[in-house]
C-alpha cells in the first residue's frame, strides 16, 4: 500500500509546518514525479484486494470448473483428466433427469418467491406504521432468517412427515387424510416452498421496511390532504418508491432458488435427499448437482451443470433488466 | 462489515476494531475449523492423540476399547469422529484423500467403497499388510482390501453373515413355527421358501403386521449369496445379466405383488418407528443388524425376537467394513498399530460381544465370547455358532467400484415399487438409468 499521504496541487509548505528545504531542481522533479504517480496509482492501490479476492475465488473457479466441464474427471483421481470436449453437456442436455430438475427448480422458485416478496411487502407496510415495540417486532420478523438451513430444514421434515408429521396430526383434526408431503410431486414443492418463505420472508421485509423509511413523508401528507386512502396512499406513492428495490429482491431471490440446496437435501435427508426424493420429484439443479459430483464422483457432468445454471441466470438476469426497463419506460 | 458511523473521535478505535475483527475472521478461516485439532507431534510429555474416523456403528465406543486402549498405552488418546451415514462420510473422505488434508489417523472403509479405493487410491494407504498378518481374517475378507501387487489398504473390522431375525410372538399368533431350527427347515430351499413363509403368514397375520420390512432387504439378501453380483472379474459391469440380481429382482417383485412387505425404505425413520411399534415380522439379518433391530425395537419386544439360519444352502455376506491408515497421517506407525489391535481376535470378540458385530479374524471364532455366544435380546440365539458356521463357507464374491451405490440404487427402485406402486418395468428402467449414470 501506498504510505505517503497524497497532497493533491499544494506544492509547498504546508501549515503547522516549518518552510520545506530548498531542494535541487532534479530532486524537486523527481518529488512531483512521485506525487503524480502516487495520484495515479494508489486508487488502484486501494482496489486491488477485491479483485485479487475475486479472481481467485470467484473468476480462476469460474473458468476452471468450465475446464472440468470439457474432461472426464472422477473424484477417486483427480489428476487424469480426458478431454471429451462437450459431450458432458449433451449428456446433460439428453438426461431427462436434468430436465425434471430444471421444472423443479422453477416450479419452487416461482412458489417460494412471489408469495415471499408479496408478504415482505405486506409485512413491511405494517411496520413501517408508528407502533409500540417496532423494534421488537423487526428484531422478531429477522429471527427465522438467522437459523440454519439445516436446523430449519430439520425442523420443518419433522412437521411434513408422513407418519406423525406435526402437519398431518393437525389436519387430521380438519378430517384430512394422510398426506405423504415428500413423495408427491406438488405436496413436496409445495413443502420446500414454504421452508424457503418462512426463512427469506423477514429478510426481504426489512430490506423493503428499509427502502419505505427513505420515502419523504412529505410525499405523504401531500397524498394524504388531497384525500388519498392508506391503501390508495400504499399503491400510488409506497409501490413507486420501491421499485428499484422491489426489482433488487426479485434478482437476489432469483439467484437464491437457483442455488436451493439444503432445503430439498434434508427434507427427507439421506440416500433419498441426495437425488432429489425417491423419484426426483423435488430435484433441484445443485442436488443434481451434487448427486453427479459427490454421490457419484464424476465431475466432468457435475462441472457442466454449474455452467447450465450460470447461463440459466444469466438468462434469468436478461430478461429482469429487459422488464425493468419497460418498467422504468412506463413510469417514465 | 458493519457500516459505522465514524464520529472524529472514534474513527480510529473504529477502525482499529474493525482490522482486529477481520484479522480474527481471517485466522477463522485458515484455521479450516476442522476436528484434527492436535497439530501433529507429540506434546512434551510425548504424549499423542490418534483420531479414528468412521461411520454408523463400529462397536468401540460400546466395547469401551478407546478407554482400554488408553490404559495399555497411557501417552495415547484415542478420538472417536462418528459421521452416522456413511453415504455422507464417504465423499468427504475421498475429497480428504484428495487433498491430503483433514484425514483422521485411522478411517474406516465399507465394503460396497473398498474395491474402489483398492483401484484408484491405493497409493494413499499406508500397507498394512507390513504390520499384520492379512492370513488371520477369513479369506475372502483379506482379499477384498488386497490390491493386485499384494498392497493391503483395510484391515478387517466386521463381516455380515446373514440369517433370518424374526418374531417369534407373531409367528406364533399366524400359526407359524416358533423354534428356530423349524423355522430354518422350513427356509431350508432357499429365499423362494422365505416368500412361502410370507403368505403362510399373511393368512393369519396379526392386524397391521407385515411378514417384512423391506422387499430391498430380502433382495440384498439373494444378491449377497451369489459370487457373482455387480461385476465381472475383469472389472465391467455385468448387472443386468448378472444371475444373483435377476433372482433378487425377480423375488422382491414377488414379494411386492404378494404384498408381504410394509415397504419401509430401511435405516429410515419410518423403519425405525415401525420396530418401535413392533409391525414387521421378519427382517433379513446380517450379524450387524441384531444391533440396529435391538436398538429400534426397545425393551418391549426383548426376548420375542430369534434368529433362524439363512435360508438356503448358499451363505451370504451383506456389508461389513475395514479400517485403513492414511499415508497422510500424522501418526502412521502409532496408527497402525491401533488398528492391529483393534482387529485382533480378543478385541473383536470385544466388539461383538458388546455391540453384535460379527469378527472377520479367523481367531475370534475359536474365544468363548463368540463362540458360546447368545444374544438375550433375541431368546438367546446362538449367534455364535449360527454366523460362524456361514462364515467360513461365504463365497468369495466379486467386488466392484460402484457395488454400494448400485445396491442403493435398486434398493431405492424397489421401495418405490413399494410406496408407489411403480410397475416392475418402470422401477427397472429408472434403476438402470440411474446405475448407468452411476457406472458414467
Amino acid at each position: 500500500m501506498a504510505t505517503t499521504t497524497p497532497t493533491r496541487g499544494v506544492h509547498g509548505s504546508r501549515p503547522g509546518r516549518r518552510a520545506p528545504k530548498p531542494m535541487t531542481p532534479g530532486r524537486q522533479a523527481w518529488r512531483s514525479r512521485l506525487w503524480r504517480f502516487d495520484d495515479k496509482a494508489s486508487p488502484y492501490a486501494y482496489i486491488a484486494p477485491f479483485f485479487l479476492v475475486f479472481g481467485a475465488f470467484g473468476l480462476y473457479p469460474l473458468i476452471y470448473t468450465g475446464w472440468i466441464a470439457l474432461h472426464r474427471v472422477e473424484m477417486t483421481g483427480l489428476d487424469q483428466m480426458e478431454w471429451v470436449g462437450w459431450e458432458n453437456f449433451s449428456n446433460i442436455l439428453q438426461d431427462d433427469e436434468f430436465w425434471t430438475a430444471v421444472t423443479n427448480t422453477f416450479v419452487i422458485g416461482v412458489i417460494s418467491t412471489v408469495p415471499q416478496l408479496m408478504m415482505a411487502l405486506g409485512l413491511a407496510h405494517l411496520l413501517n406504521y408508528k407502533l409500540r415495540a417496532s423494534t421488537f417486532w423487526r428484531t422478531v420478523i429477522l429471527t427465522p432468517y438467522a437459523t440454519s438451513v439445516a436446523s430449519a430444514a430439520l425442523v420443518f421434515a419433522l412437521v411434513f412427515r408422513a407418519d406423525g408429521g406435526l402437519l398431518n396430526w393437525v389436519l387430521g383434526f380438519f378430517g384430512a387424510g394422510e398426506t405423504n408431503w415428500a413423495n408427491g410431486h406438488w405436496t413436496s414443492n409445495i413443502a420446500i416452498a414454504i421452508i424457503v418463505i418462512w426463512r427469506w420472508t423477514g429478510y426481504n421485509t426489512l430490506i423493503y421496511l428499509a427502502a419505505m423509511q427513505a420515502v419523504p413523508s412529505d410525499l405523504y401528507e401531500a397524498a394524504s390532504l388531497d384525500g388519498a386512502s392508506r391503501w390508495q396512499q400504499f399503491r400510488n406513492v409506497t409501490i413507486p418508491a420501491l421499485r428499484p428495490t422491489i426489482l433488487f429482491t426479485i434478482v437476489i431471490s432469483t439467484i437464491g432458488s437457483m442455488q436451493l440446496f439444503g432445503e430439498p437435501l434434508l427434507l427427507e435427508g439421506g440416500q433419498i435427499g441426495a437425488q432429489g426424493g425417491s423419484e426426483h420429484q423435488y430435484e433441484t439443479l445443485s442436488i443434481y448437482l451434487y448427486n453427479y459430483g459427490w454421490n457419484l464422483g464424476h465431475l466432468g457432468p457435475a462441472a457442466a451443470v454449474a455452467w447450465a445454471m450460470l447461463v440459466l441466470l444469466l438468462l434469468i438476469a436478461a430478461i429482469n433488466w429487459l422488464v425493468g426497463r419497460f418498467m422504468r419506460k412506463t413510469a417514465a | 462489515m458493519r457500516i459505522t458511523r465514524t464520529v472524529a473521535g472514534r474513527s480510529r478505535r473504529t477502525a482499529v476494531m474493525a482490522t482486529t475483527g477481520l484479522t480474527a475472521a481471517a485466522l477463522l478461516l485458515t484455521g479450516c475449523g476442522d476436528s484434527d485439532s492436535d497439530s501433529g507431534g507429540a506434546d512434551a510429555n510425548g504424549n499423542i492423540t490418534l483420531t479414528v474416523a468412521d461411520f454408523g456403528q463400529f462397536g468401540y465406543k460400546e466395547a469401551g476399547l478407546f478407554e482400554k486402549y488408553h490404559e495399555l498405552h497411557p501417552n495415547i488418546t484415542v478420538k472417536e469422529n462418528v459421521t452416522a451415514d456413511e453415504k455422507v462420510y464417504y465423499p468427504k473422505f475421498l475429497q480428504q484423500l484428495n487433498t491430503g488434508s483433514g484425514l483422521a489417523d485411522v478411517q474406516g472403509i465399507e465394503v460396497g467403497r473398498v474395491k474402489e479405493l483398492v483401484d484408484t487410491k491405493a497409493d494413499a494407504f499406508t500397507d498394512l499388510s507390513k504390520v499384520i498378518d492379512p492370513d488371520q481374517w477369513v479369506n475372502w475378507k483379506a482379499l477384498q482390501a488386497t490390491t493386485d501387487d499384494g498392497k493391503v489398504i483395510g484391515a478387517g473390522t466386521d463381516i455380515g453373515p446373514m440369517s433370518i431375525c424374526y418374531r417369534r410372538d407373531l409367528f406364533e399368533q399366524a400359526g407359524l413355527p416358533t423354534d428356530r431350527t423349524e423355522v430354518a427347515a422350513k427356509l431350508a430351499g432357499g429365499w423362494e421358501d422365505y416368500l412361502a413363509l410370507g403368505e403362510e403368514y399373511k393368512k393369519k397375520a396379526p392386524k397391521d403386521t407385515f411378514f417384512m420390512d423391506s422387499a430391498s432387504a430380502m433382495y440384498n439378501g439373494v444378491v449377497s449369496s451369489d459370487s457373482e453380483q455387480y461385476y465381472s472379474k475383469d472389472g465391467k459391469a455385468i448387472y443386468k445379466e448378472s444371475a444373483g440380481v435377476k433372482a433378487g429382482w425377480k423375488l422382491a417383485t414377488e414379494a411386492v405383488d404378494k404384498k408381504l412387505t410394509q415397504g419401509l425404505a430401511q435405516f429410515s425413520v419410518p423403519w425405525q418407528n415401525a420396530l418401535r411399534k413392533g409391525s414387521m415380522a421378519t427382517v433379513a439379518c446380517p450379524a450387524w443388524m441384531a444391533a440396529q433391530i435391538a436398538t429400534y425395537s426397545g425393551d418391549q419386544f426383548k426376548g420375542k425376537w430369534d434368529i433362524a439360519r439363512t435360508p438356503g444352502e448358499t451363505a451370504a455376506n451383506w456389508g461389513g467394513s475395514f479400517l485403513s491408515v492414511p499415508a497422510k497421517g500424522k501418526h502412521v506407525k502409532e496408527a497402525g498399530e491401533l488398528v492391529k489391535w483393534l482387529t485382533a481376535p480378543e478385541q473383536q470378540a470385544a466388539v461383538f460381544k458388546a455391540a453384535g458385530l460379527f469378527p472377520s479374524n479367523k481367531g475370534a471364532y475359536e474365544l468363548p465370547d463368540v463362540k458360546t455366544a447368545k444374544l438375550e435380546y433375541f431368546n438367546n440365539a446362538p449367534i455364535g455358532e449360527i454366523y460362524a458356521e456361514e462364515a467360513q463357507v461365504i463365497p468369495a464374491a466379486v467386488l466392484g467400484p460402484k457395488d454400494g451405490i448400485i445396491k442403493d440404487t435398486i434398493g431405492t427402485q424397489i421401495n418405490n415399487m413399494e410406496q408407489r406402486g411403480t410397475s416392475p418395468e418402470d422401477a427397472w428402467d429408472a434403476a438402470t438409468e440411474a446405475i448407468d449414470k452411476v457406472i458414467g
